[in-house]
């Protein structure tokens, strides 16, 4: 699988791949920390929980954005 | 507590007799939902669709096709066609409904008739054909004639369309009916639609509107904001339907998220105060020299952050779409090796397909919610007072 990827990467397709992938790794651990900060924020203080989930759901969101960049761009070169 | 035990006591009996209900409703349940699955394996629904797509690939196949023999199924063409737009809704099998096509042809005039003439892209129709779901003009001999294609303009009731005109419908059924009970009912505790809707709204205006705009504006902002976020949520929604009036990726549609964007950024633009310009062109406090760094930073910005809302409800609905229908072609993919892996595939796919469905279900709220969220920020940022020192 991956030595198709690299084989790939002459015509553009693999370098989309592994550029998806880098984007999906960086907010991999965005999402990550976010999720993990907002548990131990809500241990620490349960009766903030309501407001720090909303903001840990909107912050994921914000970070999702930043992956769906990499996503829209991979497409925009496979399709091209 | 006394009172928080007794009440215990009233619960816990209730929960065992309602146990062997709770069991006899999941065997009843298991039995429905493996029942049509272990029918789609010895039954004709799966080799079907395979065909079907394998059909559609061989005859839109072009020589230089990277993936080769024109026989193979090919998953990302089948998940491209269904993340976009068509003149005609797939129903099942053979069978969909045609919608009409309407043309603008600067040279021919306005050219009007159904979908079904080009059956599915098989033929030609008065000088006109399907080419990847987009039409084109040809010559007599059936070729692709670029300079005619250029004069069409087309504004058919593609597939996106007529979803849009039954999110339409659906929006003012529900808002009407629930507006009026609410002047039939005022003062009264809300019923049926109404009270599945009211926290919804209360949640749009006060943790979205009220708390980014501001106590003294957000009344004027909560039409917009309101409608934007049925508009969103409701098309969300529908896009996860698997069946005829759902399924369309419409919020999933760039050309659709740019509208929605561009309205945010126009009343954030008309709503600007003098505040917000003066901190756009000549940023307060702020060195000349730094500033002619950043004011084409905070021109620039003005542009991204609608641009950004775009593609972010854009890119996540279309992923969910992507996602939904990989599962699916991994059943295909490992059927074409041989038909024992695509039913041992079929089992596990479908678990996940229920499981990002749900996901997603999560996904249609949160991006509605973000959309307006976001969209309630900016508008806030532009009609916010300076605070006074």
């Amino acid at each position: 699988m991956l030595l198709s990827v690299l084989l790939d990467l002459g015509t553009g397709y693999g370098i989309a791949a592994l550029g998806a992938g880098l984007a999906a790794l960086g907010a991999g651990v965005g999402i990550g920390r976010i999720g993990g900060d907002a548990v131990q924020a809500m241990a620490r203080q349960p009766e903030a929980t309501n407001d720090l989930r909303s903001n840990m759901i909107l912050t994921a969101a914000l970070v999702e954005g930043a992956a769906f960049f990499a996503m829209v761009v991979g497409l925009l070169v496979v399709l091209k | 507590m006394p009172t928080f035990a007794a009440a215990n006591k009233g619960v816990v009996p209730c929960l065992y007799m309602l146990k062997p209900l709770l069991r006899a409703a999941f065997v009843l349940f298991g039995a429905l939902t493996l029942g049509p699955v272990s029918a789609q394996h010895d039954g004709h629904d799966a080799p079907h669709a395979e065909e079907h797509a394998v059909e559609d690939h061989a005859a839109s196949a072009t020589p230089s096709d990277a993936h080769g023999s024109e026989a193979r199924f090919d998953a990302g063409k089948l998940i491209l066609d269904h993340i976009g737009d068509e003149h005609g809704w797939h129903l099942w099998g053979h069978t969909s409904l045609p919608l009409p096509v309407i043309l603008y042809d600067t040279q021919r005039g306005l050219q009007v008739f159904s979908s079904s003439r080009f059956d599915h892209g098989h033929a030609t129709y008065e000088g006109y054909a399907l080419k990847d779901h987009a039409v084109v003009a040809v010559d007599a001999a059936g070729n692709v004639d670029e300079a005619a294609t250029a004069n069409i303009w087309d504004i058919s009731i593609t597939k996106n369309v007529m979803s849009l005109f039954v999110s339409i419908a659906l929006l003012l059924v529900i808002f009407l009916s629930v507006a009026k009970a609410y002047g039939r009912r005022a003062g009264m505790a809300p019923k049926g639609l109404q009270s599945m809707l009211e926290p919804i709204i209360l949640f749009v205006r006060d943790d979205v509107a009220k708390s980014a705009i501001g106590e003294k504006k957000y009344m004027k902002y909560m039409p917009y904001l309101l409608t934007a976020f049925f508009f969103i949520f409701i098309n969300n929604l529908l896009g996860l339907v698997p069946i005829f009036p759902g399924g369309a990726n419409l919020t999933g549609n760039i050309a659709v998220t740019v509208v929605l964007a561009l309205f945010t950024f126009l009343i954030v633009s008309f709503s600007g105060n003098k505040h917000y310009w003066h901190h756009i062109f000549a940023m307060p406090g702020v060195p000349g020299w730094v500033l002619a760094i950043l004011t084409p930073v905070e021109i620039l910005g003005m542009f991204l952050k609608p641009f950004v809302l775009m593609i972010r409800l854009f890119a996540n609905i279309t992923a969910g779409h992507i996602i939904a229908l990989s599962f699916f072609s991994l059943i295909f993919v490992f059927g074409e090796t041989s038909p024992g892996a695509g039913y041992g595939v079929a089992i596990g796919s479908w678990a996940f397909t229920v499981f990002m469905a749900m996901l997603e279900l999560l996904v249609a709220f949160i991006q509605a919610y973000v959309f307006t969220f976001l969209s309630a920020m900016y508008i806030g940022a532009a009609v916010e007072e300076p605070a006074h020192h």
